[in-house]
């Protein structure tokens, strides 16, 4: 065979695979979003859950996933960005920065149960931050730190080194390099990793139903005051989100329509990613071109 | 432009700190909160915590909803977890109410005499099979030896020729420990697989051909057959007076006895508003129309 | 003078930017260590209560086969043998890993160097959106789709390794290959030039050069997805059966590490054996993680290509 053939043979070998990947892809979404999309209504995304008769929507628990990831990501990205700007600016290649790379990725290999007691033992009684939000945030943020810390990383690594000789050239500090040239030549790519992470704290189950806990109060959307314990700001108050109610209402639910509230809810948790991944997408796409100067 | 790139970096940079003060000091100022609350607001509000059994759990969370809808002045939160999870926290004292599917003395690791029981529901559980085995009744003998393994092919009892798959509830979780004390008689299970909830061993049984396993009664559907044993139909009115014998006690166990304000919600479970309604709606047996009593021993008594 | 000497001996406005830089990111790093190690100390120190305060001989923990430890055995010993669990979790992983790896490396290499445009722009985001499935709903498709479909090929119940492996395969998809797709984006675009100009096909391009160039990453992809399959409960909770028995073969009943926590952790009591075997399951997937972690980077570094 010549290396032609070899190409050519080779490219429709990846072709091939490619395609079963998207084959799968395509029959994954379209189970999801067929099976659901009928029983997602105006209706079911605006009421309150219902515990054992039928009807009930998911507005609280879907109004808890988003509020979740924001307080999570606000938790965790200024670590993850601090500690991937030492990781690859500041750290030495030493065996001390290998153990903290080793304890990191170790980090993301944990079962999420254990993520969610030790949560549940740790800042829900030790603590006394009870079932929260808050709490669910912090568990949360152990699976979201390896991610992000590895996405961000990668990306100011990406940089070429010119630009960061460049910017010392100019007489600016390193950290004067780091926040004004390698922070927004790798915004795109720091971008896709919180994307990527935010879709792991959508999807997570196991370790909220120990901290946010699989309950959620009825919640006062007129009530701005984020200390009241019904204000649906409070980040102290007990919180069911979207991926726990599926997990509920498919092991114990009662209610006799939880096969359509499952279908719907799983439905609208992947339509939302969706959205948050081409919105994300587009404002990446502007900033990168805002900072960077280009057209 | 350049002016523009650096506003845009720095509250870039001044979002990502404030975001890590914020991060700090809510985790501060939130534990202060809930101490502040707790030291103010103590005359006004107070706070009960329900953990445990996940079976008991949409019972206890409906309830208290209605009961804080008039009682403003508790805050309370339910929470699932598993029973195991329940009774260790009560007896720690770290939540005031423990929900368990098991009587406290039947869990080793528990010092019973510490707690105080108030049973709140009764639940009904019933062998289930694949409706395709074509097996209605069996006898309790019967039951035991497809489940410590003796009954291997549904031809044995009368049914299809086909192998019996036996499925299963997780070691240790109530559903199991009441249907193993009620039909094994101290023999042990057979290994298998098993599944800890409701929702998947009903799935799993209506597609797996020959499956055997165990359900409460409220998640029994058409897609599965409930089997009588001994002729005896698996119904509320049979659990009443014991004839059928798959049945135990919902638990909500307190640390000594409770508050006050945790007595006014165990007495609210224990009224004719929930015990008349919302316990048959969500498929339990009340408390009030057993005609016969268990300990937890398993001797039943009128 | 005095001015002059004052500011050369103090130091700069722009020293003073780095030192709060530095401590900024240094803090950061600190806070996650702190994280890291609680972490590791509570789960530690509550799986070696298992040996330590209820005396389990380690051995046995590693190679019995009967796991019951709520009971005793015929010589009064507690049933706590993990072989089962462990020998499960590492065929899924394994075997999922390695069904993955060439999908995930075609895919990125399709996104990368033969479709560059079209890939990204479909390809990338759809895979990003299957990272936020959760868990429950691969079970449960797992649960309706994938076992009856083993079940009438092969017979049996369809619950098993084969399941797992399936399942995990979709969910460690996304992992590997947006991970695969980084690394490859990291060569140097000189590296393909270079090569292309020497003459080399697209394929000898991308065999020779791209995929050795990239190959330390590229197994760090494949370590993250691997992670993910071993710390994954919910969605092989439903596939594999949750039998504690030695897999037969790929389509029998079995456990995970994994699966048997989540299913149990709830039921146990706090401070009993069967809760601290728990633990200790919790601490064997721990440390199976770390060794894979060493062993990678191990690899890595010597599969490096000096530039």
């Amino acid at each position: 065979m010549t290396p032609n053939q070899t190409d050519r043979l080779a490219t429709r070998f990846i072709q091939f695979l490619v395609l079963i990947v998207v084959l799968i892809l395509l029959f994954l979404l379209g189970d999801i979003i067929i099976s659901g999309l009928p029983h997602i209504s105006w209706h079911f995304l605006t009421s309150p859950a219902s515990s054992f008769s039928a009807g009930g929507g998911i507005r609280d628990q879907l109004f808890n996933s988003l509020y979740l990831l924001v307080l999570t990501l606000i938790i965790s990205f200024p670590l993850a960005l601090g500690s991937a700007i030492y990781l690859s600016e500041y750290a030495g290649d030493n065996w001390f920065t290998s153990l903290i790379r080793t304890a990191i990725e170790v980090l993301s290999s944990l079962p999420s149960v254990v993520v969610g007691l030790f949560g549940y033992l740790l800042f829900v009684i030790e603590f006394h931050l009870g079932f929260s939000i808050l709490s669910g945030a912090i568990a949360l943020t152990f699976f979201n730190l390896p991610l992000l810390i590895r996405s961000i990383e990668g990306s100011l690594h990406a940089v070429p080194n010119s630009q960061r000789e460049a910017g010392i050239a100019l007489g600016l500090s390193n950290w004067r390099t780091i926040r004004g040239i390698l922070l927004p030549m790798a915004l795109p790519g720091i971008l896709t990793g919180i994307i990527l992470s935010a879709g792991r704290i959508f999807g997570e189950a196991a370790a909220l139903i120990y901290t946010a806990g699989q309950s959620a109060p009825i919640l006062d959307y007129t009530n701005w005051n984020p200390t009241a314990s019904s204000s649906f700001l409070n980040p102290m108050r007990p919180a069911e989100t979207l991926a726990v109610h599926i997990w509920k209402v498919n092991t114990e639910g009662v209610t006799p329509d939880a096969v359509s509230i499952s279908a719907g809810s799983s439905a609208v948790l992947i339509i939302i990613i969706l959205l948050f991944n081409f919105g994300a997408r587009a404002i990446g796409n502007r900033m990168y071109k805002k900072m960077t100067g280009g057209k | 432009m350049l002016m523009h790139k650096k506003t845009l970096i720095s509250t870039l940079v001044a979002f990502s700190l404030a975001g890590l003060l914020l991060g700090g000091c809510s985790s501060n100022s939130s534990s202060k909160k809930s101490s502040d609350s707790s030291d103010t607001k103590a005359a006004k509000v107070t706070k009960i915590t329900a953990v445990g059994s996940t079976a008991l759990q949409p019972l206890v969370e409906q309830a208290a909803q209605d009961y804080q809808a008039t009682n403003k002045n508790v805050n309370l939160t339910v929470q699932g977890g598993g029973s195991g999870t329940g009774l260790s926290q009560v007896q720690q004292g770290a939540v005031q109410i423990g929900n368990s599917d098991i009587f406290a003395e039947q869990s080793s690791g528990i010092k019973a005499k510490q707690l105080v029981d108030h049973k709140v529901a009764v639940v009904g559980m019933t062998p289930v099979v694949n409706p395709k085995t074509g097996v209605k009744n069996v006898s309790m003998a019967q039951l035991r030896d497809i489940f410590t393994g003796k009954i291997t092919n549904w031809q044995q009892v009368g049914g299809k020729d086909q192998k019996i798959s036996v499925i299963n509830r997780a070691q240790g979780s109530g559903t199991r420990a009441t249907f193993e004390s009620a039909v094994l008689e101290g023999k042990k299970a057979v290994t298998s697989q098993e599944q800890d909830s409701n929702g998947t061993v009903q799935k799993l049984v209506s597609t797996t051909p020959g499956a055997i396993s165990y359900l409460a009664f409220s998640y029994v559907n058409d897609k599965v057959n409930a089997l009588s044993i001994n002729n005896v139909k698996p119904t509320d009115a049979n659990v009443t007076d014991n004839k059928w014998t798959i049945w135990s006690y919902e638990h909500m166990y307190t640390k000594g006895q409770p508050n006050k304000a945790t007595q006014g919600f165990l007495k609210y479970m224990n009224s004719g508003k929930v015990q008349g309604s919302l316990v048959n709606k969500l498929g339990y047996i009340s408390i009030h129309d057993m005609k016969v009593t268990k300990n937890a021993k398993n001797v039943v008594a009128k | 003078m005095d001015d002059i000497q004052k500011k050369l001996a103090s130091p700069s406005k722009a020293s003073h930017e780095d030192i709060v830089g530095r401590i900024i990111s240094y803090s950061c790093i600190a806070a996650i260590i702190i994280l890291v190690i609680s972490i590791l100390y509570f789960i530690t120190s509550r799986g070696l209560a298992t040996f330590l305060t209820d005396h389990v001989n380690l051995w046995q923990f590693l190679t019995g086969k009967d796991w019951n430890p709520g009971s005793l055995n015929a010589q009064g010993k507690p049933q706590v043998g993990a072989l089962p669990m462990i020998v499960t979790s590492f065929s899924v992983t394994i075997l999922s890993a390695l069904v993955a790896t060439p999908f995930a490396i075609a895919v990125a290499l399709f996104m990368t160097d033969i479709a560059p445009k079209s890939g990204t722009k479909f390809l990338q985001p759809v895979i990003e959106l299957l990272v936020g499935i959760p868990s429950v709903v691969y079970g449960f498709i797992g649960l309706t789709v994938v076992v009856p479909v083993i079940r009438n090929l092969f017979g049996g119940t369809g619950a098993g390794i084969l399941a797992g492996t399936i399942v995990l395969f979709v969910m460690v998809l996304p992992t590997i290959t947006s991970l695969a797709v980084d690394a490859l984006r990291a060569v140097p675009a000189y590296f393909r030039s270079a090569s292309l100009a020497l003459g080399a096909t697209r394929f000898q391009t991308i065999y020779k050069v791209l995929l050795r160039a990239a190959m330390p990453r590229l197994l760090t992809a494949v370590i993250f997805g691997m992670a993910r399959a071993f710390g994954e409960a919910l969605a092989v909770q439903m596939v594999i059966g949750n039998a504690v028995l030695m897999p037969r073969n790929l389509i029998t009943p079995t456990s995970t590490l994994t699966s048997q926590l989540t299913t149990n952790i709830g039921n146990t009591i706090m401070g009993t054996l069967p809760n601290n075997a728990l633990w200790s399951l919790a601490l064997i997937l721990l440390l199976m993680s770390l060794v894979f972690n060493l062993l990678v980077r191990y690899i890595g570094k010597r599969g490096e290509i000096k530039s």
